[in-house]
């Protein structure tokens, strides 16, 4: 699950690590009283989506508008954030449909000696988690690490005992720290280690962690996300989340006990298992088609699970043919095929649908599929079957 | 021969009395009665609170050290829920259970690398989670595999993928082979056991002629197994690497299936596995010719 940067900045703030102090407007009104609430010169007015590269973007609305913008008064917050609030933001990550924007971040202005960045995630290599750390902050730290992998810095650290002091030196030493801002590290990479674990984070980037003119360390952007498999012991992180950031069908699918994800080809997949889903996927575009989506309706799918699948295959209006591809273990092949053929009465399906089954009670599903009088395709195996949907397209 | 499972294996399950751990442990049940008749492999199971009782005919026990006491079992499928698996592995460990397959799906990540520090100093093996099980045709099923897909063989099978594994081990029925042992390693991003040490165990195993690797976009552990395969192992290996088509950032079902910052994408373990001399089959439709190019290609 991920959360905006204002929520992750409340959420650090609270876990005892610095952020510049800051008011959420969600009016062009509450963006200047904001502005006069922190009372400093200069105020930057951020954008609130879960995608990066605001800096840079603009609006679809208003072109010339940036996602982040410096102001120096009362209206100047105003003005800008009447024109950001209610439009669409357009970053390099976004693409070109672009995020709503409904919340803005005003932040007082900070001195700014340095840029560093900061990362902590799950490494598999270590099996826990691991601090990263760069002198290059402010970048996008994939390019930091493809073009000048020397100077990314890798502490794993315990996941009971959390990062060591002496870990938070070494790294707060090579970053080229000095003075108080060794100690201000020290206190603030532990806190940052430990937010991750009792949170049970996915991800926390701190990227750019500002050195101020002070020797202080404080937080400039945050994101955060956390382990979905792991919500069940934060419930008080559940109101975070902002369903209006998330593609709506895999919301509806995820309700289902579906696994779901929106590609943009034009040939809808349903499978169970996760890699048969995405092996469907890849042999489809092998043979020349574009698959539409993943979909994995799991190991023991009943009637209604397949039914919603189909559904919401079929909500996607790019979707001119269907491929099933069921490889029937546990679940035997005639259950999918009564789930298969109720859905088809429900729904009505309209495009062409290619089906392939193998697996536990193969034979009575295929006889129940040839006996049904739909005019459902049926693929041997999994090079006819994609082979036969990408043909469908054509007929 | 085969790897990790042999004529020794007592198997016990951890949430027996579950519906799906009740139902698989009948089914793996069913799968050695039906080969190795007389024999008790199954040997019973685990839920607290219900020791002392019985369910259809396997002996439950409050712990699996009681279970162990009592059964001598020196394996144990976990079917424990998400909140609950990380303990069961553990408990299992502390009871000196040798391999340890969690089937259980959804484990907090954080909750794996807690478990993966504290076997360090455990002598026990644990495959998963978020596996299909292991599978040694012919003499037992330790998993949620369908038994009959596996024909008894000379081709060592590691997967990530459950659904997958099937769809591999029928290519490989097709064209007359089977399975010394079949390995689902699991889907998260942190594993009980790898490529490497499974590749090891197959290298050594004289049973096993040929190696198919079955991977997925996501981290980097078909890589390091394709540098370990160009130094350590002179059997023929075959592989195939899923979600080519997966765009970056989004989690394909799998926890661990994600293609994060460029890497960890299919084409570049594909690329490492060729450089390893490794057959890498283009379409999941050709694993088990893969395998067979793999073997002629030695020869």
């Amino acid at each position: 699950m991920k959360i905006h940067e204002y929520q992750a900045k409340q959420l650090l703030s609270a876990a005892g690590v610095k952020v510049p102090r800051n008011v959420v407007a969600k009016t062009a009104a509450e963006a200047a009283e904001g502005y006069k609430t922190l009372g400093g010169e200069v105020a930057v007015v951020k954008s609130q989506i879960h995608a990066g590269g605001r800096g840079k973007g603009t609006f679809k609305q208003h072109p010339e508008q940036r996602g982040v913008v410096l102001v120096k008064s009362a209206d100047a917050a105003k003005d800008n954030a009447a024109r950001m609030l209610g439009s669409t933001l357009v970053t390099i990550q976004t693409g070109p449909e672009g995020k709503l924007v409904s919340a803005l971040l005003i932040e007082e202005g900070l001195k700014i000696a340095r840029e560093l960045y900061l990362g902590v995630v799950v490494d598999r290599e270590s099996g826990g988690p691991i601090l990263i750390a760069s002198t290059e902050g402010g970048m996008d730290i994939e390019v930091v690490a493809h073009k000048t992998p020397e100077k990314i810095l890798r502490e794993p650290f315990d996941v009971e005992a959390g990062l060591r002091p002496f870990q938070a030196r070494n790294i707060a030493y090579r970053l080229g720290l000095e003075g108080p801002s060794i100690r201000a590290a020290e206190k603030m990479l532990a806190q940052l280690c430990k937010f991750f674990i009792d949170r049970d984070c996915n991800m926390v980037e701190i990227n750019p962690l500002v050195v101020t003119a002070e020797g202080d360390l404080v937080v400039g952007d945050a994101k955060v996300s956390f382990d979905d498999n792991a919500m069940f012991r934060h419930q008080d992180l559940l109101p975070f989340r902002d369903l209006s950031e998330e593609e709506p069908m895999e919301v509806q699918a995820q309700a289902s006990g579906l696994s779901y994800v929106k590609l943009d080809g034009n040939i809808g997949c349903l499978v169970n298992g996760a890699g048969l889903a995405m092996s469907t996927m890849d042999i489809i575009k092998y043979h020349g088609g574009f698959p539409a989506n993943f979909l994995d309706v799991g190991g023991g799918a009943n009637v209604d699970q397949v039914t919603e699948a189909f559904r919401i295959i079929l909500a996607d209006p790019n979707v001119k043919a269907v491929l099933v591809n069921i490889f029937g273990g546990i679940m035997k092949c005639d259950t999918i095929v009564t789930a298969l053929l109720t859905a088809y009465d429900k729904i009505g399906i309209k495009v062409p649908l290619v089906v392939r089954l193998e697996g536990t009670n193969v034979e009575l599903a295929r006889k129940m599929l040839a006996e049904s009088g739909k005019p459902i395709i049926v693929g041997t195996d999994l090079t006819d079957a994609a082979q036969k949907a990408v043909k469908s397209l054509g007929a | 021969m085969s790897i990790l499972v042999d004529k020794n294996t007592k198997i016990i399950c951890q949430g027996i009395t579950g519906k799906s751990g009740l139902f698989h442990s009948q089914q793996c049940r069913a799968y050695a009665k039906e080969h190795r008749p007389g024999e008790d492999v199954f040997v019973g199971g685990c839920t607290p609170g219900k020791g002392g009782t019985e369910i259809d005919g396997f002996p439950v026990f409050n712990t699996v050290e009681q279970a162990v006491k009592k059964t001598g079992a020196n394996c144990s499928l976990i079917f424990v829920p998400p909140p609950f698996a990380a303990d069961a592995i553990l408990e299992a460990a502390d009871a000196g259970i040798g391999l340890i397959v969690c089937i259980t799906e959804g484990i907090p990540v954080l909750d794996m690398a807690r478990v993966k520090r504290a076997m360090v100093k455990s002598s026990s093996r644990l495959i998963g989670p978020n596996c299909p099980g292991i599978i040694t045709p012919g003499v037992a099923k330790i998993g949620i595999m369908p038994g009959y897909i596996h024909k008894i063989g000379s081709v060592g099978l590691i997967s990530k993928s459950g659904t997958l594994t099937y769809e591999a081990s029928w290519q490989l029925g097709n064209i007359g082979m089977g399975q010394t042992t079949a390995v689902g390693i699991g889907g998260d991003p942190i594993i009980g056991t790898t490529y490497i040490e499974l590749l090891a165990m197959f290298q050594a195993d004289p049973k096993t002629e040929s190696i198919l690797m079955i991977g997925e976009i996501g981290g980097n552990a078909e890589i390091q197994a394709a540098e370990y395969i160009k130094s350590h192992v002179t059997k023929p290996v075959a592989a195939f690497i899923a979600g080519a088509t997966a765009p970056p950032g989004k989690r394909m079902g799998h926890a661990g299936a994600i293609i994060s910052g460029g890497s960890g994408t299919a084409a570049e373990k594909q690329a490492a596995l060729e450089a390893a001399g490794v057959i890498v089959a283009q379409s999941p439709a050709d694993m088990g010719t893969a395998v067979k190019k793999a073997i002629e290609k030695r020869k």
